[in-house]
């Protein structure tokens, strides 16, 4: 790969502006690392993209030079994906954050990639739908939210981003601009490029502009919040709930532990309830009576799966309360632990139980404090390594064997590297060691095709740095 | 042991209620009525004071029978008895005719040691009917409580925060407090307890069974004020972006400020 060069430099000027393109100690610390800051590499250069058409020219020049390109939105990632490891330039789409159209007929809305999850969330509130997914970074754009194909906490009812997305306008590496997949309830046409560019983390195209579905805003949301004693009897109460067809919208997961340190991070207590271990169940629905009968049975459930007592959570202060403890948990817990890992492995939901159960002599042996919370609903946790202060040497080699253990027994139960937060530049031995050597190649040889120079985010997901 | 009141109000259950522009009333269609925000603090404060020093919480509102689905909420968090005051003689009380009307309520079910109210209420946001109930039972009482503790002797010792200013009072009993938004985390509606009180009927106090029965000192007749006009204050927003460098933005940001002056 090429460095950056005076003449590199005219040309990028020439496109945006001097204003717009930095280099070297013009750029902010803040770009050289992502939320996790477990990897750190300053870039060359930073191109602040306002335009589709900016992004076709700075392309199509970086193509032409074999400069990398890492396309970046908030930097609320947490594998790394949005550092540039091998040099090169940092494409900044946070500019491009215009909410373009809405057809409220076929339900869809069209938005530049710099528009962020909260911003997209109100406006569908405001004009009467819903944008289901909805991952705990609510400041994370909606560009970065694709590239990783985001879960978040509604997916048990309402899917993962992927199933939002509709039609998708890419840059592609040599600066031309297509759109792929159509604003269509169905598509049987050919293969779809749509879908393998969602969740390619940046490494297949630039996402200028996506058409995503929405749906109508539900009449009513009430949430319920079962305490267990120990988080088996909780988790083993979490099959019964989703297979009583009441149809939850959210499943998650909370910690006694998990709970403490968000109360000591946020200075707010959380609502009270009995046990080491809670269930947060939400239902959404046409009418509020509706909402509460589905409430009852799932508490009801939980109460015949040795729930001590269930909690009603039907205000908005009760949610508020509620709500922003559990989104703050990840803050939390880095706050309590100076530096941390995560590993977010995803694994049948029925076995989320005997993976949990395999974290403490995962910490024992690897001398780190583990801390986890998740999405019991669909199997999908978010298990942290914290460094405590503790060497250099003994973190490294806490995180290796750490991780090991974790991938290795979440493979052994059927599960997956990455739920949500991707596989970036951090996972990629992980993902390999799942899939093996012969899907590695399939991604990079589909990878060749979108991006023959291997400028697009290079070293990240199925390829190695140089 | 100790005896306490909580009053409460059933507001409209969603924050964002729009007034109609021409009557000025508010569109409550749809919207389902709530326990104020402002009166879980205090519920919260005298379920943990019980659970401190022993005893019996009650709780009070004033309102139409549907306020009962609101008393039924403190219930389920631990309440132990409810009482609603709802009378059509009640009908457009203002803040006088409500405090006469809660006060009359107290005295009929018999003088607690301890009256809690929240700060205020979401829907009115007056902050009165508090002091005017102490007045009116002619007890001591303190607004924005954020700390209670034993006093001794029949007393207690009462935190207030102000802007500028903590203070803390030793308050013989009986008193009323009017309590901080935030001085505790209110607990959640028990899904056990809902259960078990699915039977429970709220006691309705009609004026029949108040001390003062004279109409003419409740609802409108009894209100000393009345509302003239209702309407939802206008709000402009503007925003502005202030391209160029830091020093650029920084000057054209100075200089709307002093344009507008604000400095």
């Amino acid at each position: 790969m090429k460095h950056i060069t005076e003449t590199d430099r005219s040309q990028f000027y020439a496109i945006v502006g001097e204003q717009r393109a930095l280099f070297g100690n013009e750029i902010s610390e803040d770009y050289s690392h992502d939320e996790l800051e477990g990897v750190h590499c300053m870039p060359e250069g930073l191109i602040k993209v306002r335009t589709a058409e900016e992004v076709s020219a700075v392309l199509a020049y970086c193509n032409e030079r074999r400069i990398p390109v890492v396309t970046r939105g908030s930097g609320t990632g947490l594998v790394g994906a949005a550092v540039a490891v091998t040099g090169g330039i940092i494409l900044d789409m946070t500019a491009m954050n215009r909410i373009k159209s809405l057809d409220e007929t076929n339900m869809t809305v069209t938005v530049e990639p710099g528009v962020l999850l909260m911003e997209l969330a109100a406006f569908a509130d405001e004009h009467g739908f819903l944008y289901p997914p909805d991952p705990g970074e609510k400041t994370a754009t909606i560009g970065g939210n694709i590239s990783t194909n985001a879960g978040g906490m509604r997916a048990v009812k309402y899917g993962v981003t992927r199933d939002y997305v509709m039609s998708l306008t890419c840059v592609l590496a040599d600066g031309s601009i297509e759109t792929f997949g159509a604003a269509t309830v169905k598509n049987s046409s050919g293969y779809s490029l749509k879908d393998l560019i969602i969740g390619s983390e940046g490494t297949l195209c630039v996402i200028v502009e996506a058409t995503l579905r929405l749906v109508p805003k539900p009449a009513a949301t009430v949430s319920v919040l079962a305490g267990f004693d120990t988080f088996a009897n909780a988790v083993a109460a979490v099959p019964k709930i989703i297979c009583s067809g009441t149809g939850p919208t959210a499943v998650e997961f909370l910690t006694r532990r998990a709970i403490s340190l968000t109360e000591e991070y946020l200075g707010r207590l959380f609502p009270k309830f009995p046990g080491e271990a809670a269930l947060l169940l939400t239902y959404d629905g046409s009418s509020e009576r509706d909402v509460m009968e589905r409430i009852e049975q799932s508490a009801e459930i939980c109460i015949g799966e040795n729930a001590i007592d269930c909690y009603i959570v039907d205000t908005e202060e009760r949610s508020g309360a509620v709500w922003k403890a559990r989104g703050a948990f990840l803050e939390a817990i880095k706050a309590s632990a100076g530096q941390l890992d995560e590993c977010d492995v995803v694994v049948p939901r029925a076995n989320i139980e005997a993976f949990v159960a395999k974290l403490m002599p995962i910490s024992e042996e690897s001398g780190l404090r583990i801390e986890y919370f998740g999405h019991a609903g669909d199997g999908n946790l978010h298990v942290y390594l914290c460094r405590d202060g503790v060497e250099q040497e003994k973190w490294d080699k806490g995180l290796a064997s750490g991780f090991d253990a974790m991938y290795e027994y979440a493979k052994e139960l059927g599960g997956m590297v990455s739920g949500e937060h991707g596989i970036g530049f951090v996972k990629r031995h992980a993902l390999k060691s799942r899939i093996g050597e012969k899907q590695i190649s399939l991604m990079a040889g589909i990878k060749h095709v979108f991006d023959p120079n291997g400028i697009l985010n290079p070293g990240k997901v199925c390829t190695e740095t140089e | 042991m100790i005896k306490i009141i909580v009053c409460m109000k059933q507001v409209p259950g969603t924050n964002k209620v729009a007034l109609d522009p021409v009557t000025g009333n508010m569109k409550r269609d749809g919207t389902r009525g709530k326990l104020n925000p402002f009166d879980l603090f205090a519920v919260e404060e005298a379920l943990q004071l019980r659970e401190k020093f022993g005893g019996h919480v009650t709780v009070l509102s004033m309102g139409p029978l549907q306020a009962e689905s609101s008393l039924k909420e403190a219930l389920y968090m631990g309440a132990d008895e409810a009482y609603l005051v709802s009378d059509r003689a009640l009908g457009g009380s203002d803040v006088l005719a409500t405090s006469k009307a809660l006060s009359e309520a107290v005295k009929a079910i018999g003088m607690p040691d301890l009256i809690l109210c929240g700060k205020q209420t979401t829907d009115g946001d007056t902050a009165q009917v508090g002091p005017e109930m102490a007045e009116m039972l002619g007890i001591p009482h303190v607004s924005n409580a954020t700390a209670f503790a034993d006093g001794g002797e029949g007393a207690m010792l009462v935190t207030t925060t102000l802007e500028r200013s903590e203070c803390t009072y030793s308050i013989k009993l009986p008193f009323l407090a009017s309590v901080e938004k935030d001085m505790n985390m209110p607990r959640l509606p028990s899904y056990k307890r809902m259960k078990a009180l699915s039977e429970y009927e709220v006691n309705v106090l009609s004026l029949a069974d108040l001390q003062d029965k004279d109409p003419q000192h409740y609802g409108t007749n009894g209100s000393a004020t009345s509302v003239e006009r209702v309407f939802a204050p206008e709000h402009d927003k503007e925003r502005s972006f202030f391209r160029g460098t830091a020093r650029e933005a920084a000057e054209a940001l100075s200089g709307l400020l002093a344009k507008e002056k604000i400095i």
